[in-house]
């Protein structure tokens, strides 16, 4: 495909393109359902939970999708690999939709952006895609280098600053962290700029001291102003496994997480474990997923859309 | 979060607890066991072969074995996953004529950079030798700046290298400076690639293929989760790797990536990744991972340790009188003090538990095993009547006991109540393992266990 092709594709053509080099690999391939043997039983779908499990669905989530089919089953609403398909996708997308939602500016100025996560997992990248993502739509942006830790971390988001002409405010490394992310803030506020993407280091979640220097952080920000951060964000690797269940949990119990992004989904690893995180926050209101990162570059960054995932990860 | 396996085949239905194995329990068990691989992340394929191969081994247990079925399996299990994370601290192979070429590979983010300098500083302090580092990365921005610092901080001699050099050029140049510089080692760190991006493993292979590395080994995150298995596999086919380095071993996953990869290529694991700074790097050890990959900490070794040290006729003694509903003395209370004692103190029992070295700092210093003695000497200023009956331990008593053991009346109030408290855990001891759980109880209930510091 064409540098025109690609353009005209759309976001959620190219969403679907790149998930689909890692679609769901089911036994006996439900992608190729009209080819494969017609009968669906008890042991199609234990072929298709060990499929769930492969792409770090978690054994819950994948028991709860199964049991779902299973019911459809015994109401022989099963009948072939296509009735299969579509009730699979409906029991997918039904657990992935409430992760879905918009990612907005909302009025406040300026608007502030926290990164958080594990090490390594795509934090600063992300930074450098979004603040492409807004200039474009509009926002002028302004990057805090918060991670004071990582050597040369500054220099990596400074990079970004360059590559796409925005400012950003650092320190030495070594440096409190907190008043770098605050000296950022109000130096937006006196430039008149709408958002900051503040970088942090990343940690471990069962690293107490540094989950309190989260917090610390997050008290400082409101300082500049009582209702920030404005947005949280949790940033995910596509390649982790249930480790997820506990970086979720802990990252919000120390900061509140009010969103998620999950990069490096243009690997092999599906990032099924967005299935364990919905169901394991079932009964509460779900976290959302704001984007996904397909790739390293400054335009590799999608919005996450729920229906499109599951599209994706089915597509024959 | 997840429990650990231990806990499941206590917790299941028709429970292992108490009975011998049998074909039905080990069915449950092995279930258990599946669920347990599959929470930590070893990949399904994986699991599936493990589970058949301990299935194996427990049916030809049963008959043999005296051991209570839950200890019998535990055990089985925990054996089988050592056997299978091979041999314990498999280190780097240095004898080759210098320089010996070090390449490091992995996803993105995964830790290579990090590794690279940690390496770097082991191989200088503890086997003195001569190490020059070279990065590879002219992908990512500020990667090779990266480097350069941390080769600062680790003392490595750093050869530079820029963005808009290739890198085949950049380890071609290397290689040569190395030789004129007579290093020893020379480490090169790669850039982040994914395994299915072809561009990038053509490149990785020419890399390997001009270096002809001693030592290639991929580096992975212990929260991989199951595409761990596929990755390594193809890692492994593009460039012939000897050896893992499992990173971020600090955290709290469990790291079944770890089982994975090893099963798939077959390539020993020779170090974790313990921390972000360049002393952050630990020989491996299969016991612990197989411990941690089943959520138990060492709980086995603590178990054997238990076994071998306890005086087996007090520890059983004891249980005999609990379960005929007498009261847990202070004399007994003495008894178990001198225990821990063998067992190398609260500090070792601890560590052993699961999560006891992730305790915050100040809970580990609550159980001091100096304070610990200091309750022994207390108990020993008593009287036998005052150990058997501490209720008589009135105002003159215990400014006497105070007296004799060196502490405070206030110490002697503290002893008192936790005696109370551990009398109440006692009685929730029921028949099996009384004396682990015993252990675990006072894990639990270490933080009021303190006497006040002495001034
Ligand atoms: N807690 C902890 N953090 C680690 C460990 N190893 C690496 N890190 C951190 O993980 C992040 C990524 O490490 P790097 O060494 O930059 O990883 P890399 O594989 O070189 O990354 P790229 O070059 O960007 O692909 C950094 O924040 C490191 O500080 C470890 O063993 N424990
Ligand atoms: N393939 C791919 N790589 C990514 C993506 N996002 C980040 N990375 C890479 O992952 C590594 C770690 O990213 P970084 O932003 O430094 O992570 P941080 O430590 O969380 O700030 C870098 O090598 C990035 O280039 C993504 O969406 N896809
Ligand atoms: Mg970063
Ligand atoms: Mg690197």
């Amino acid at each position: 495909m064409g540098e025109e092709g690609a353009k005209n594709e759309g976001l959620r053509g190219r969403f679907i393109r790149s998930l689909g080099k890692t679609r769901l690999k089911v036994s006996h391939g439900i992608g190729d359902l009209v080819l494969g043997e017609k009968r669906i039983d008890e042991n199609t779908l234990l072929d298709l939970e060990a499929s769930l499990l492969t792409t770090d669905v978690g054994i819950d989530a994948a028991e709860a999708i199964i049991a779902g089919l299973k019911g459809r089953l015994s109401r022989n609403e099963l009948s072939d690999r296509k009735a299969l398909h579509q009730a699979l996708r409906v029991e997918l997308t039904e657990m992935a939709r409430p992760l879905g939602k918009p990612f907005q500016i909302g009025s406040a100025r300026p608007f502030v952006v926290l990164f958080i996560g594990v090490n390594g997992v795509g934090k600063t990248t992300t930074i450098g895609k979004l603040s492409k993502h807004l200039e474009v739509a509009g926002f002028s942006t302004l990057l805090a280098a918060g991670d004071t830790f990582r050597a040369a971390a500054t220099e990596q988001i400074q990079a970004w600053g360059t590559s796409n002409d925005v400012p950003v405010v650092a320190q030495q490394s070594g440096a409190d962290s907190a008043a770098v992310i605050y000296d950022a803030i109000e130096t937006a506020k006196r430039r008149g700029i709408d958002v900051v993407l503040a970088d942090t280091a990343g940690r471990l979640q069962a690293k107490k001291g540094l989950m309190d220097e989260l917090s610390k952080i997050k008290r400082v920000i409101a300082r500049t102003d009582e209702t920030a951060p404005h947005e949280c964000l949790l940033v995910i690797d596509a390649n982790v496994g249930q480790n997820a269940l506990s970086q979720l949990h802990d990252f919000d119990e120390a900061v509140g997480v009010s969103g998620m992004v999950v990069a490096k989904l243009d690997g092999s690893a599906r990032g099924g474990v967005l299935f364990s995180l919905a169901h394991a926050q079932a009964s509460q209101e779900c976290t959302p997923v704001y984007f996904i990162g397909l790739g390293e570059s400054a335009d590799d960054l999608e919005p996450f859309d729920p229906d499109a995932f599951v599209e994706a990860l089915l597509a024959p | 979060m997840f429990e650990s396996l231990s806990d499941r085949l206590s917790r299941t239905a028709r429970g292992l607890a108490g009975k011998r194995l049998t074909e039905t329990n080990i069915q449950d068990a092995l279930r258990e066991v599946r669920r347990s691989l599959l929470e930590a992340d070893v990949a399904l394929d994986v699991v599936s072969s493990f589970v058949a191969s301990v299935q194996q081994r427990a049916i030809g247990e049963k008959v043999v074995s005296s051991l209570n079925a839950h200890d019998a399996f535990v055990k089985i299990v925990h054996r089988e996953l050592i056997e299978l994370m091979g041999v314990a601290n498999d280190s780097l192979d240095l004898t080759a004529p210098a320089p010996v070429v070090v390449l490091v590979a992995g996803l993105q983010g995964s830790g290579k950079t990090t590794t690279v300098a940690k390496l770097a500083r082991f191989l200088r302090e503890r086997e003195r030798k001569k190490v020059a580092v070279v990065s590879a990365d002219v992908y990512r921005p500020a990667a090779i700046a990266q480097l350069r610092r941390l080769a600062e901080e680790v003392q490595a001699r750093f050869i530079a290298s820029t963005q808009s050099e290739s890198p085949l050029d950049i380890v071609n140049r290397a290689l040569t400076d190395a030789r004129t510089q007579f290093d020893d080692v020379l480490i090169v760190d790669t850039a982040g690639r994914l395994s299915i991006d072809e561009e990038m493993m053509t490149e990785i292979a020419s890399l390997h293929q001009a270096l002809t590395p001693v030592e290639t080994l991929f580096v992975v995150d212990a929260m991989t989760g199951q595409d761990a298995a596929l990755t390594s596999k193809a890692f492994d086919e593009a460039i012939p790797l000897t050896g893992i380095v499992l990173t971020k071993a600090d955290g709290d996953a469990r790291g079944g990536a770890a089982l994975s990869v090893r099963a798939v290529t077959g390539k020993p694991v020779k170090f974790l990744g313990t921390g972000e700074k360049s002393d952050g790097l630990e020989a491996f050890h299969p016991d612990r991972i197989a411990s941690r990959i089943l959520g138990m900490g060492d709980v086995l070794t603590l178990i054997e340790e238990v076994e071998r040290k306890v005086d087996k006729k007090k520890t059983s003694r004891l249980a005999q009188k609990i379960k005929r509903g007498r009261k847990f003395d202070l004399e007994d209370f003495r008894e178990q003090l001198g225990q821990m004692a063998q067992l190398g103190g609260m500090s070792n029992v601890l560590e052993k538990l699961p999560g006891g070295r992730m305790l915050p700092a100040n809970a580990q210093g609550q159980v001091d095993d100096d304070e610990l003695a200091q309750l022994a000497v207390m108990i020993d200023s008593m009287t036998v009547h005052e150990r058997r009956f501490p209720d008589v331990i009135n105002g003159s008593r215990k400014r006497r006991i105070a007296l004799g053991s060196g502490s405070q009346v206030q110490d002697i109030n503290r002893l008192l109540k936790q005696h109370k408290q551990m009398q109440k855990m006692m009685k929730r001891v029921t028949r099996r393992g009384g004396m682990e759980k015993m252990m675990r109880g006072v894990g639990q209930t270490q933080p009021t266990w303190r006497p006040q510091r002495r001034r």
